[in-house]
């Protein structure tokens, strides 16, 4: 397809073609020739929306709960899409993406947008498919958008650094979760959720959050990071949940806090999408015979893997090659 | 790029509620690469439809063994078109289904239908040359 031809599908998106958005979508995930072109006037025509991080531990109930969230924003009058975003599989790159099955209340559901994203091989958080996916749904006009993260450990943070808001999902009854998320997640979090909080100890681990949380940076900027308990299953809790979404989007733009945001957000894409194409280029078959001699001189510790790095790394990417001529 | 992993919808529609073949069906397909998006049971056409819309997907393949084949695989195929969007998603179908009514699905459009004896190697390959065979254009 044409660049020409991309626009006008951006178009048909803008005013709320479902089938336009879904394969403006798939072209840029796939790198469709063409699409690079468009996706500036994406960017440009977004930036309204409000985007939701949600993430935790696998089994917590992200997808559930997401599901019990759309109930609620539904009923708030909000039109609201959603990215889900399954593993890959390493070894042969196939998925299955089963997200979705939870989220089946609103499959008929005009005001409803929902796409699951394998992650294909992308190393955890941020990839280019999630934020241009994100930029696609805003730009068509969605008041939300929710990405619902993979089960996350400490490493893949860069996820909620595109978002506004993250909220961070664990459950009772696993002391060593909350050690696991205490480091990482604790820190970047801005709502807490306590789900299946019908089960035992979710009092306690509430607790247990609200007393690492006394310690938290966020909150000396001036946003009281809730803990709320919900049961997705059930509804309980979601008004409350859905209140401090609302609530935390509303802190953003009255403490400027949301401008500095955007710039994070920015720059933590920016740094994924390099790290991709450096990643690529890397991979490229044309680097491959160099590539394949450096293997080999590691491997004979004829040099070590940081020298080997650095020449495949100089070889693809020289500073002259950022060219500050070029007009943004 | 054509290193793209070849997008699937596997769905169980109505009151079939048999959904061991489809498991497998979904986990021989992830293990060819491919990328799997699973409905879960009981679901209508129109939320088929609208699912296979919204994931973009390459292949509808739809798991049927209640007998109510004549009539939801007609219904997929009338919202499709209504929808605009019959040129851009192959559908296929499985389960048990007689030899005359597999002939009268494939003139209305379904394009390939694998009975329950299939190896789930022949459905890998089906569905591998259907797509290769359809020189999608987005």
């Amino acid at each position: 397809m044409s660049a020409a031809a991309w626009t006008e599908l951006l178009e048909r998106a803008r005013g709320g073609h479902v089938p336009s958005i879904s394969r403006l979508i798939s072209g840029l995930e796939s790198r469709q020739p063409g699409t690079s072109e468009v996706l500036t006037d994406v960017y440009a025509a977004g930036g309204r929306a409000h985007v939701i991080g949600i993430t935790g531990s696998p089994g917590a109930g992200k997808s559930c709960l997401v599901n019990a969230l759309l109930g609620e924003l539904r009923g708030r009058g909000m039109r609201v899409a959603v990215i889900a975003v399954d593993p890959s599989s390493s070894l042969t790159g196939g998925a299955i993406l089963g997200d979705r099955i939870r989220m089946q209340d609103h499959a008929l559901d005009q005001g409803v947008f929902v796409r699951s994203m394998a992650t294909r091989g992308r190393l955890g958080g941020v990839s280019r498919a999630t934020v241009d996916a994100v930029a696609v749904l805003d730009a068509a006009g969605w008041d939300t958008v929710i990405v619902e993260t993979i089960g996350v450990g400490q490493d893949e943070l860069e996820i909620v650094r595109i978002a506004h808001t993250t909220a961070i999902v664990s459950v009772p009854g696993l002391g060593d979760d909350i050690q696991a998320i205490k480091a990482g997640l604790l820190e970047v979090g801005d709502i807490h959720v306590v789900n299946k909080a019908d089960r035992p100890g979710a009092d306690r681990t509430a607790a247990e959050l609200t007393g690492m949380l006394m310690l938290s940076d966020l909150r000396a900027s001036g946003w009281t990071l809730p803990v709320l308990l919900t049961v997705a299953l059930d509804g309980t809790g979601l008004p409350e949940f859905a209140d401090a979404l609302a609530g935390h989007l509303a802190w953003l733009r009255s403490s400027g806090e949301l401008v500095r945001r955007e710039r994070v957000a920015a720059a933590a894409s920016i740094r994924a999408i390099a790290k991709e194409l450096l990643i690529e280029r890397i991979q490229d078959p044309a680097v491959g015979s160099r590539f394949d001699e450096l293997v080999e001189a590691v491997a004979a510790r004829r040099t070590d893997p940081t020298s080997a790095a650095r020449i495949l790394v100089d070889g693809v990417a020289r500073p002259s090659d950022l060219n500050p001529e070029k007009t943004l | 790029m054509t290193d793209t992993p070849i997008r699937v919808l596997l769905a169980k529609i109505g009151l079939d509620g048999h959904d061991r073949g489809v498991k497998i069906v979904a986990r021989a397909l992830r293990d060819a690469g491919m990328e799997v998006v699973y409905t879960g049971l009981h679901r209508t056409a129109a939320e088929v439809v609208a699912t296979a819309i919204q994931e973009d997907v390459d292949v509808i393949g739809v798991s049927l063994l209640s007998g109510a084949h004549m009539t939801l695989f007609p219904q997929i195929i009338e919202l499709m078109k209504e929808q605009g969007v019959f040129d851009r998603h192959i559908l296929m179908g499985g389960g048990v289904m007689p030899d005359e009514d597999v002939e009268t699905l494939k003139e209305l459009g379904v394009q390939a239908i694998l009975g329950q004896d299939t190896p789930p190697d022949a459905i890998v390959e089906c569905v591998r040359a259907l797509v290769l065979a359809r020189q999608r254009t987005v």
